[in-house]
């Protein structure tokens, strides 16, 4: 099953390939992993999506906080939670396909950031899914670049995960 | 008024962190980014340097200082090779959670990632087998670095931390103060056990009908063998040792049945089988010890205490968990059941009691003594005899190690010293060193095999210089003995590079290094041997016995098998059909 783990570490260098290194030295899979530093700049906050049995889940996360460096770990999977990605996708809009793109865009409410002669790129937030679904939903020929920033989330209400 | 700091460079904060940490040795080999540091090393005298003759034996001999002591082992290597070479002792440690603090030089800071001279990525190269590293980027954080690799390397599960030194910074200056605490927010290992789960164990220990103890290498560690001793013999059961946990619980003891796992006694492994309730004390359910999961334990319910919470449940699903330090859980746990109105159920202890025996009478550790071609076990067995069980014992990889498990049963814990998480050939010779260091008194026996010894035979040259003469004990078979055990029986005795030829004359090699070598080829000269090394009380004397080429190791679990699914020796087979 797919999880989101939100981890608290130092801000050192080393930290990210201390959390990469473990999850290729112990074969755990990694769908996503983003890390930012937090309002503490001693902080950072990495979001990792993984997936596993749930022993595995279990070890991934007991592995994580042996980490000299790690704060804590969270199990997002656990709460009720908000994930969101953010996507930036350049799309050819050639003759016929430049309404096309724009209607696209409206349907799964994107925004055109910035537009050459042939060119849109386009901004995209939610889940994985809805955007998995809005490249579907493109015909493969006008697409000709993305980038996607992996996920990040937050449990919803009062709950906060704090060093 | 505040005193004033002294104004110390990096190098000489180097010494003074250790001498302010309590660190007697160190044990090191110099090269071009440690020279600062060497420098400062010869100008005082608080600590003393043991100046190995390869960087692999620097890290095994202070190693084997650490488990002899409980203390932890400080290495000083050089940049690049230096940093690499140190990395299979670094990985031993790692394995079997020893605490070392291994100092790296590392090219000065302007150069990292130049490809400069004698430069590696250390702290990569590293990470995977350390418990944590530090590069030290300002001599300002040099001693509360230190101090903090000090910390990291000797709480919770231990482990080695490497420190990585540029040379620029063992050059720059500061004011010196050593820390006195050290507080890590991320990092705060769980002493205490959970009150409510040592409870629900208590209770489980006690409703048990055929219960066993298998305790590892953590009792060791959290200097828990007293009140592992007084757990177990307040409840009456069995205890089995893993090869880390030996020396724990006294092996003289009625209670002991012996190491249990791969090459674990009949009894040890049948007791594991059969048993309706196992309690896990700092063991981690290693693959050699478990056999096939699938088949582990079927009957059991299954307590586990260990300090490290990735260690429960890894393997094997356990019924209660404790996290804590082995030495607290168990003295809490023996209160709990002291002020237990219900007792252990006498009956079925007795008739669990008498399985076990039976198991025992099969004897699965004889084996020919009739002959006067050594047997390998025969060897391990006079040096218990002469050396009254105490002697401290340590050994390389293979079948003389398993031999020397078997045969060798140690009362007392931190005499037993080998590599069992990581099976480091080499690492025998260096360790006895190390402990000999430790403890210039006592009875120190290096229990090898002629393909081990040769792969840090270098150190014979450290032992003379240091004076520290240890009794090597080759039971030299021409074989690389286990890997022509796993021939034999899984490939059809097709020995494909397991022999070994063109072996050097050990007797003559250990005179080329001072010391006193011998050889044994026939088993009714092995005694005498063996007490005129022990009276040679200021040599080392490499003993080269010529031992039986054919021997195996017996009890034997395959791969994939279960723990009632022993290969016995051909003879025991014969008995039982």
């Amino acid at each position: 099953m797919r999880h989101i783990l939100s981890l608290l570490m130092e801000n050192e260098a080393g930290a990210l390939s201390r959390v990469s290194g473990l999850f290729s030295a112990r074969a755990f899979n990694i769908e996503s992993l983003i890390v930012a530093p937090t309002e503490d700049p001693t902080v950072s906050r990495m979001t990792v999506v993984t997936s596993g049995s749930d022993a595995i889940i279990e070890q991934i996360t007991k592995q994580l906080n042996k980490l000299v460096d790690v704060i804590k770990v969270v199990d997002l999977n656990e709460f009720r939670h908000i994930e969101r990605e953010l996507m930036l996708i350049k799309l050819i809009t050639k003759n016929e396909y430049r309404d096309e793109a724009k209607r696209m865009v409206d349907i799964f409410r994107g925004r055109i950031i910035d537009a050459t002669e042939n060119t849109y790129t386009i901004e995209m937030t939610g889940t994985g899914e809805k955007i998995d679904a809005f490249i579907e939903a493109l015909d493969n020929s006008m697409i000709l670049e993305v980038v996607r920033s992996g996920v990040s989330g937050l449990s919803r209400g009062d709950k906060a995960i704090q060093s | 008024m505040a005193k004033k700091k002294e104004i110390l460079r990096g190098a000489e904060i180097f010494c003074r962190a250790l001498k302010d940490e309590g660190i007697k040795h160190l044990f090191g080999y110099p090269g071009g980014a440690v020279l600062h540091i060497y420098d400062a090393l010869y100008k005082q005298d608080a600590i003393e340097h043991i100046l190995v003759r390869h960087e692999q034996g620097a890290t095994h001999a202070a190693d084997g200082y650490a488990r002899a002591t409980g203390r932890p082992g400080v290495v000083l290597v050089t940049s690049g090779p230096g940093a690499t070479n140190a990395v299979t002792g670094i990985a031993t440690a790692y394995l079997d959670s020893i605490p070392l603090v291994v100092f790296t030089g590392q090219v000065a800071t302007h150069m990292i990632g130049n490809d400069a001279f004698q430069e590696v990525d250390s702290m990569g190269i590293t990470r995977p087998c350390v418990k944590h590293n530090f590069l030290v980027k300002d001599v300002k954080d040099l001693a509360a670095i230190i101090k903090k690799a000090f910390y990291v390397a000797t709480s919770g599960r231990p482990g080695p931390v490497v420190v990585d030194l540029p040379k620029d910074i063992t050059a720059d200056s500061c004011e010196y103060e050593y820390p006195q605490e050290v507080e890590l927010r991320s990092y705060r290992p769980v002493v205490k056990g959970h009150p409510g789960q040592i409870k629900k164990a208590a209770k489980l220990l006690l409703s048990a009908k055929k219960p066993m103890i298998y305790s590892g290498g953590g009792v060791v560690l959290s200097e828990a063998s007293n009140e592992l001793t007084e757990f177990s013999r307040l409840l009456g059961y069995p205890v089995t040792n893993t090869l880390m946990g030996l020396g724990a619980f006294p092996a003289t003891d009625k209670q002991f049945v012996g190491m249990l796992g791969m090459h674990g006694t009949y009894e040890a492994n049948m007791g594991m089988h059969h048993c309706d309730l196992l309690i896990a004390i700092g063991a981690r359910f290693d693959d050699r010890v478990t056999g096939d999961l699938e088949k582990f334990c079927p009957y059991a319910k299954i307590i586990q205490i260990d300090i490290d919470p990735s260690s429960i449940a890894k393997n094997v699903p356990v019924d209660v968990p404790i996290v804590g330090d082995v030495r607290h859980v168990l003295s809490d746990l023996i209160s709990v059941l002291k002020n237990e109105k219900e007792n252990p159920n006498i009956k079925a202890l007795e008739d669990w009691w008498k399985q076990i025996n039976d198991w025992k009478d099969l004897d699965c550790l004889k084996f020919d003594r009739t002959t006067d071609v050594i047997k390998p076990q025969y060897v391990v067995e006079k040096l218990w005899e002469l050396t009254k069980g105490d002697a401290y014992v340590t050994s390389d990889v293979g079948q003389h190690q398993m031999w020397a498990a078997q045969f060798y049963p140690f009362d007392k814990p931190r005499r037993w010293i080998n590599s069992g998480g990581l099976g480091t050939m080499g690492f025998g010779l260096p360790a006895a060193m190390g402990v000999k260091l430790a403890f210039p008194d006592e009875t120190v026996a290096c229990i090898s095999g002629e393909a081990s010894l040769v792969m840090c035979i270098q150190e014979l040259s450290t032992c003379l210089q240091y004076s520290t003469p240890i009794k090597i004990l080759s039971l030299n078979n021409r074989y690389m003995g286990m890997v022509r055990q796993w021939q034999e029986f899984f490939y059809s005795s097709r020995y494909s590079h397991s022999y070994m030829e063109a072996l050097p004359d050990f007797v003559k090699m250990a005179e080329s290094y001072g010391h006193v070598g011998m050889r044994i080829e026939k088993s009714s000269d092995v005694e005498g041997a063996i007490k005129e090394a022990l009276e040679l009380k200021d040599r080392t004397v490499l003993m080269d016995f010529v031992t039986d080429q054919t021997e195996n190791v017996y009890p034997m679990i395959a791969a994939g098998k279960g723990h009632h699914e022993m290969h016995l020796s051909t003879d025991t087979n014969r008995e039982l059909a």
